[in-house]
């Protein structure tokens, strides 16, 4: 079974359908790309995997969202320890107005656990070792968030997430307002926790898609319309449709 | 709206043309003057070949440069790898034919050892492979690729011929025809070698249109 899988997913804004019928399965310990025209519903199918989508009005779900074979949309589904498990990198990095240290323990406290400071140092040491700010960072860790490079924002708000020990990590345009330079170091911190995280990003960039991918998902009005390996989908699409979007002759 | 990037594609499969069209005619050259005895013929198959190596390297730079700018996916991204691939088979094929040529020299000023029949077949038989190998390139037809693959058991069923007559009626008879029957084993050797570039030009037109890969696997044809 996958980390994640949807089941005749359907959903609604008002009278918009956003998703139709989307099945599909992300495997752990994969980065999986969703690509596909802007309002096509990729960044809608990733809010679904934490349910971001509750705080948009007028949303309505049909089908199944299984995470590790539960699914979540159910009412009695705990939205609070979902989105421990299911963590969310944003498009633009949004730490907390607070230090570096506060930021990564930030979702502990949340989270009521009231751990001793020494514990809460070991996880601020180990979250910035896994983004590979730690070195950059040990000697700042009161210094305000706001402060910090985009580049190191961004990290940051990845170390957040990893604080709090999810098992998936959706990204959605997580390197836009980086600079390649940047874009190719949070490619590579990817990489590395892929082989902890089932990774799962939503981008317009294709060739980071190509890059940093295992799988690939290519939607189009709302439809996933191919789902398959990274290096099959861009070198022999199946679907027409796939081939004219990443071939840059859609529309 | 037709995208700058097609047109320059399109330019890339009329170089690619182009060369298939000077590999067959110094395939046809080379052949039309080892029957004719036509130094002339046989040298413009040496000289030509400059023109062809001058190509080569264009369309390599060519697709090198599609390839960084546009990062190519899919069809067209199958289509440039596979026009490189096709590119240099053409080369190679052309420098056969300048093998040809240059065997041509050595037999020219010599009585013909035998009149040439089968030699001249083999000759059409890669003629008409590199043509419809090409064709199929330039059209994106599989189907006429597969057809073309058909035609290379022949090939070598005409080689064996050949190679039969010159070493058992002609060399193991009388070795003083050695050095001509030498020349022209290796003329068919090289004409069967034509052959199997435009095989692989084939087997690359049907990854390139299909997506799949043929090469070392008769099985899937």
């Amino acid at each position: 079974m996958g980390k994640i899988a949807t089941n005749n997913l359907n959903l609604w804004y008002d009278d918009f359908q956003a998703l139709k019928n989307v099945n599909s399965v992300f495997e752990p310990n994969r980065i999986t790309a969703i690509i596909g025209p802007s309002g096509c519903g990729k960044s809608t199918l990733l809010r679904v995997f934490n349910r971001m989508n509750d705080l948009i009005e007028g949303v309505k779900t049909e089908g199944k969202v299984l995470v590790d074979g539960m699914d979540i949309l159910k009412p009695e589904a705990d939205l609070v320890k979902l989105r421990k498990r299911v963590g969310m990198v944003f498009q633009r990095p949004n730490p907390f107005p607070l230090s570096v240290y506060e930021n990564i323990v930030f979702g502990e406290k949340i989270h009521g656990e009231s751990l001793r400071r020494d514990l809460l140092d070991e996880i601020v040491e180990i979250s910035l070792k896994d983004v590979l700010l730690w070195d950059e960072l040990k000697d700042k860790l009161n210094k305000p968030a706001m402060r910090l490079s985009l580049e190191q924002k961004q990290r940051l708000c990845i170390a957040r997430l990893l604080a709090v020990k999810p098992n998936v990590l959706l990204m959605d345009e997580p390197c836009s307002t980086l600079d390649p330079q940047a874009t190719a170091r949070v490619e590579e911190l990817m990489r590395e926790l892929k082989n902890h995280y089932t990774i799962i990003i939503v981008t317009h960039n294709m060739q980071q898609a190509a890059r940093v991918s295992d799988d690939t998902g290519f939607m189009l009005l709302g439809e996933l319309i191919e789902f398959g390996k990274t290096e099959e989908l861009f070198t022999a699409p199946k679907d027409k449709r796939t081939e004219d979007y990443i071939t840059g002759r859609y529309g | 709206m037709e995208r700058h990037f097609d047109l320059e594609l399109q330019e890339l499969r009329k170089d690619i043309l182009r060369m298939g069209a000077f590999a067959e005619e110094a395939i046809y050259k080379s052949v039309e003057a080892l029957k004719n005895k036509d130094k002339c013929l046989a040298k413009s198959v040496i000289d030509g070949d400059s023109i062809v190596d001058k190509l080569e390297l264009e369309i390599d730079e060519k697709c090198i440069d599609l390839i960084a700018r546009y990062q190519p996916m899919a069809k067209d991204l199958r289509f440039i790898t596979t026009g490189m691939k096709i590119n240099a088979e053409l080369e190679r094929i052309t420098d056969i034919a300048v093998d040809i040529a240059q065997r041509t020299l050595e037999l020219v000023d010599k009585p013909l050892l035998k009149p040439l029949v089968d030699i001249p077949k083999l000759a059409a038989v890669a003629q008409s492979m590199v043509k419809g190998a090409i064709d199929a390139f330039v059209k994106g037809d599989s189907d006429l690729a597969r057809k073309v693959m058909l035609s290379d058991p022949e090939a070598d069923q005409l080689r064996d011929t050949i190679q039969k007559e010159l070493v058992e009626d002609y060399m193991v008879k009388d070795g003083s025809t050695a050095p001509r029957a030498v020349q022209l084993l290796l003329i068919t050797r090289f004409l069967e070698r034509i052959c199997d570039h435009t095989t692989n030009i084939a087997e690359d037109v049907i990854y390139m249109v299909q997506a799949q890969v043929v090469k070392h696997h008769p099985e899937k044809l």
